[in-house]
């Protein structure tokens, strides 16, 4: 994706008080995403995806509310859960550490960096609207769309992940459960 | 009223209960200030380094119930390094001394270590309350040494403390002869407890009507304790999770049936959601659900139990609720004055939040909503402008947008107009939480409207000094500011020095304060302490005044620098 001198430009979206495109105001304070760029950087170098949540302080939720809370997503955190993934048309398969990942969206992205491609945040989002159809292998040896269930159900249960592409995905005629016509563990 | 014998003015006074009405009435003239210090039993101190124990035991010698904070809000969330002080010891031990018989102490943000636990339990023999909330430094062996010494203990309300657990069985240091507990809360517990010890600790308790109990007392212990205790009124669950098949659990529904006077309720550390149901018979009468500890109920599980609850008052909940969620307890919970809906998971992207919908939602539902604390992922103006004409009653507005310099997202606009509708509709507003992207403007209305704001929580807003002076110079009442990354610099801070004597304390971190402005603002100020907290070594005291200040904390006080503070923290 290459930008194209001032077109892109002025269709960018910035922060900032309008008509202005000063960046006088981010001078002065620092910026809520430099200080999370900051400490992003500063850390771990495999989690290349930048996550806002790295400030200290931030959101000011209380620590002893974080400690017991959260218990879940902390365990889950830490255990690694490395799956396999397959894009369609691509020559090598790759894996992914889905307990590295926060949600959906932090999911595609990174799978989007992985492939070299976009539209798989739309894909998530709405079945139709992209020519992307992300799907999985569920412990049932099901194959489901991906984005139905909950984060930490989704990881807890998928074994493989698969991106199927175009004509493909759409001629399987998808139900509304999620569950896909036409493939299944028999046809493996 | 000069011609009235003291006792008569005594007992006038008597009925003024309120701190700051108490406070008024003793500087009307000297001798309503001795009268009015002789006869208080209560004595509130917001900032424990304003003054020393001595001096309160000197002005007020018949005190029975002291309440003490420590830290500064922002410790919290981990912006004050964990030895930087509010250490309650020193108090226990001038109280020790005196004659005063202390009966209750309610403490915030303190470090309270098993010593001075013990010390207390040892030198007031009509000890009836203790309450600590946000507290650390102690274990379970405090614990139990209040629970053996102090014989007419009424209250032991631990709230979200770090607690040491030492596996000795201190709920059975009771003695037999303690009946008099009115309420017990060990939610904040991480350790095993003797659940037979705890049974019967109910069992001698007649007057017990607040039980919160920790995530090691299972389902069954549960309806063991209720068996002996129907008269409860407040109810925390601890683990709620069994077979709904089994007897124990049948057992459950029907002792909850004899609870009748539950009102308020909250736990469900752990939760088994099929179970929910046999606490459906009680939500009718709930005005208080607290399920915000409980990430266990989402979903149509929490709908439903909501839909029970018509007649809450008071809701603390997770946003997995999501906006439609919210809309059903808008169109269920009339009565609803206070609501909290706290981040299920703060870092991720995912499906569970809220958004500015469910906050109109319920301002429209529930005209008398009063207090609000609402972490969403995303506010408009518009929304915000709908809520301040729909709820002008707002005493408390926290709002906390996860991202926290967000836009608004349908006009990319700074929030400034949305959150000056609320100061401008909300005149009693006393407490406001800013977040999202924020310019000058928004504390130009603050300073305008804000006339009873007492205390403003502010991060990575502002563009220059102007803001910080807007509400410097507008906001009359304000006790309390907080600010974080946020460009604010020596101007905005030396141009009114005395204006901080009326307030209870300043935090400022990573703003454009420098060395040079504190040292100025410190200089000839005997009433203020300024703090400078200096972790790793960031500031070379030596040299240059233009560094800029990672943290600063200053506060009024009558006893000058404290004594006890660690090397990182410097007093100008």
């Amino acid at each position: 994706m290459e930008k194209q001198g001032l077109e892109l430009e002025i269709t960018e979206l910035r922060l900032g008080l309008p008509g202005g495109g000063d960046n006088k105001i981010n001078e002065k304070k620092r910026v809520f995403s430099d200080i999370s760029a900051d400490e992003a950087n500063a850390t771990n170098d495999d989690r290349k995806i930048h996550t806002k949540s790295q400030v200290v302080g931030w959101p000011p939720v209380c620590s002893y509310r974080k400690k017991n809370s959260f218990n879940e997503k902390d365990r889950l955190e830490t255990s690694k859960m490395y799956v396999k993934v397959s894009m369609d048309g691509a020559p090598f398969l790759r894996k992914i550490d889905l307990g590295m990942h926060k949600g959906y969206s932090d999911l595609a992205m990174a799978l989007e960096r992985l492939f070299g491609c976009f539209g798989i945040s739309e894909a998530l989002k709405d079945a139709d609207g992209s020519e992307f159809s992300p799907i999985y292998e569920d412990k049932d040896g099901d194959w489901m769309l991906a984005g139905d269930v909950p984060w930490e159900m989704f990881i807890e249960s998928c074994k493989r992940l698969r991106i199927m592409k175009g004509s493909e995905a759409k001629g399987f005629g998808l139900q509304p459960s999620g569950a896909l016509k036409g493939i299944s563990k028999n046809d493996k | 009223m000069n011609y009235f014998p003291d006792e008569v003015i005594e007992h006038v006074f008597g009925f003024i209960t309120s701190h700051k009405e108490r406070n008024a009435v003793s500087l009307v003239c000297k001798s309503w200030y001795k009268i009015e210090r002789m006869s208080r039993q209560r004595v509130f101190i917001g900032n424990c380094y304003a003054i020393s124990p001595e001096g309160v035991i000197a002005r007020f010698p018949e005190l029975k119930s002291l309440t003490l904070k420590g830290k500064p809000h922002f410790a919290d969330f981990n912006l004050v390094p964990h030895d930087w002080g509010g250490i309650l010891y020193p108090w226990i031990e001038a109280f020790a001394k005196s004659r005063v018989g202390l009966e209750e102490l309610r403490l915030k943000r303190m470090v309270v270590s098993d010593e001075s636990l013990e010390l207390l339990s040892k030198s007031f023999v009509n000890f009836k309350a203790l309450v600590l909330v946000s507290c650390e430094g102690f274990s379970t062996d405090g614990l139990a040494a209040v629970a053996a010494n102090c014989r007419f203990l009424r209250e032991l309300d631990l709230q979200e403390n770090e607690v040491e657990d030492h596996r000795g069985h201190w709920i059975s240091r009771f003695p037999e002869s303690c009946t008099s507990l009115v309420s017990l809360n060990l939610a904040c517990l991480k350790g095993e407890i003797n659940l037979s010890a705890l049974e019967r600790l109910v069992a001698r308790s007649p007057n017990l009507k607040s039980l919160r109990l920790s995530r090691a007392v299972p389902l069954d212990a549960l309806q063991k304790i209720l068996m002996r205790a129907p008269q409860l009124v407040d109810l925390g669950t601890g683990s709620f999770v069994h077979d709904p098949a089994s007897d124990a659990y049948n057992k459950l529904k029907a002792t909850i049936l004899k609870c009748k006077s539950i009102k308020s309720l909250s736990g469900f550390l752990e939760v088994a959601p099929r179970c929910l149901s046999a606490i459906h018979p009680i939500c009718h009468n709930l005005t208080s659900l607290n399920l915000s500890y409980a990430p266990g109920i989402h979903g149509n599980d929490l709908i439903k139990l909501i839909q029970h609850c018509r007649k809450l008052e008071r809701l603390w909940i997770l946003d997995c609720i999501g906006d439609k969620g919210l809309g059903i307890v808008a169109s269920t919970c009339k009565e609803l004055q206070e609501l909290r809906v706290f981040p299920s998971d703060p870092y991720g992207v995912g499906n569970a939040a809220v958004t500015e919908e469910g906050l109109v939602a319920i301002s429209a539902g529930c005209p008398k909503l009063h207090s609000l604390l609402y972490f969403c992922q995303q506010m408009t103006n518009a929304a915000l402008i709908t809520v301040a004409k729909n709820c002008s009653n707002f005493t408390r507005f926290r709002l906390c947008i996860l991202d926290p310099i967000r836009p608004d997202p349908v006009t990319m606009q700074p929030l400034d107009e949305g959150f000056g509708a609320i100061v401008q509709s909300c005149k009693r507003l006393r407490r406001l939480s800013l977040s999202g992207l924020l310019t000058d403007r928004v504390f130009l209305y603050i300073g305008m409207y804000a006339e009873q704001l007492e205390m403003l929580s502010i991060a990575f807003a502002g563009d220059s000094d102007k803001g910080m002076l807007y509400v410097l110079n507008g906001c009359k009442k304000l006790r309390k500011l907080e600010i974080r990354d946020s460009p604010f610099g020596d101007t905005a801070l030396l141009m009114d020095v005395g204006k901080y004597e009326t307030m209870r304390s300043l935090w400022m971190s990573s703003c454009e304060v420098t060395l040079g402005g504190c040292k100025t603002l410190a200089k000839n100020r005997p009433m203020l302490n300024v703090e400078i907290i200096n972790e790793d070594d960031q500031i070379d005291f030596s040299s240059d005044d233009r560094q800029k200040v990672g943290k600063m904390y200053l506060y009024r006080t009558l006893v000058g620098p404290r004594k006890d503070a660690p090397e990182f923290v410097w007093t100008l």
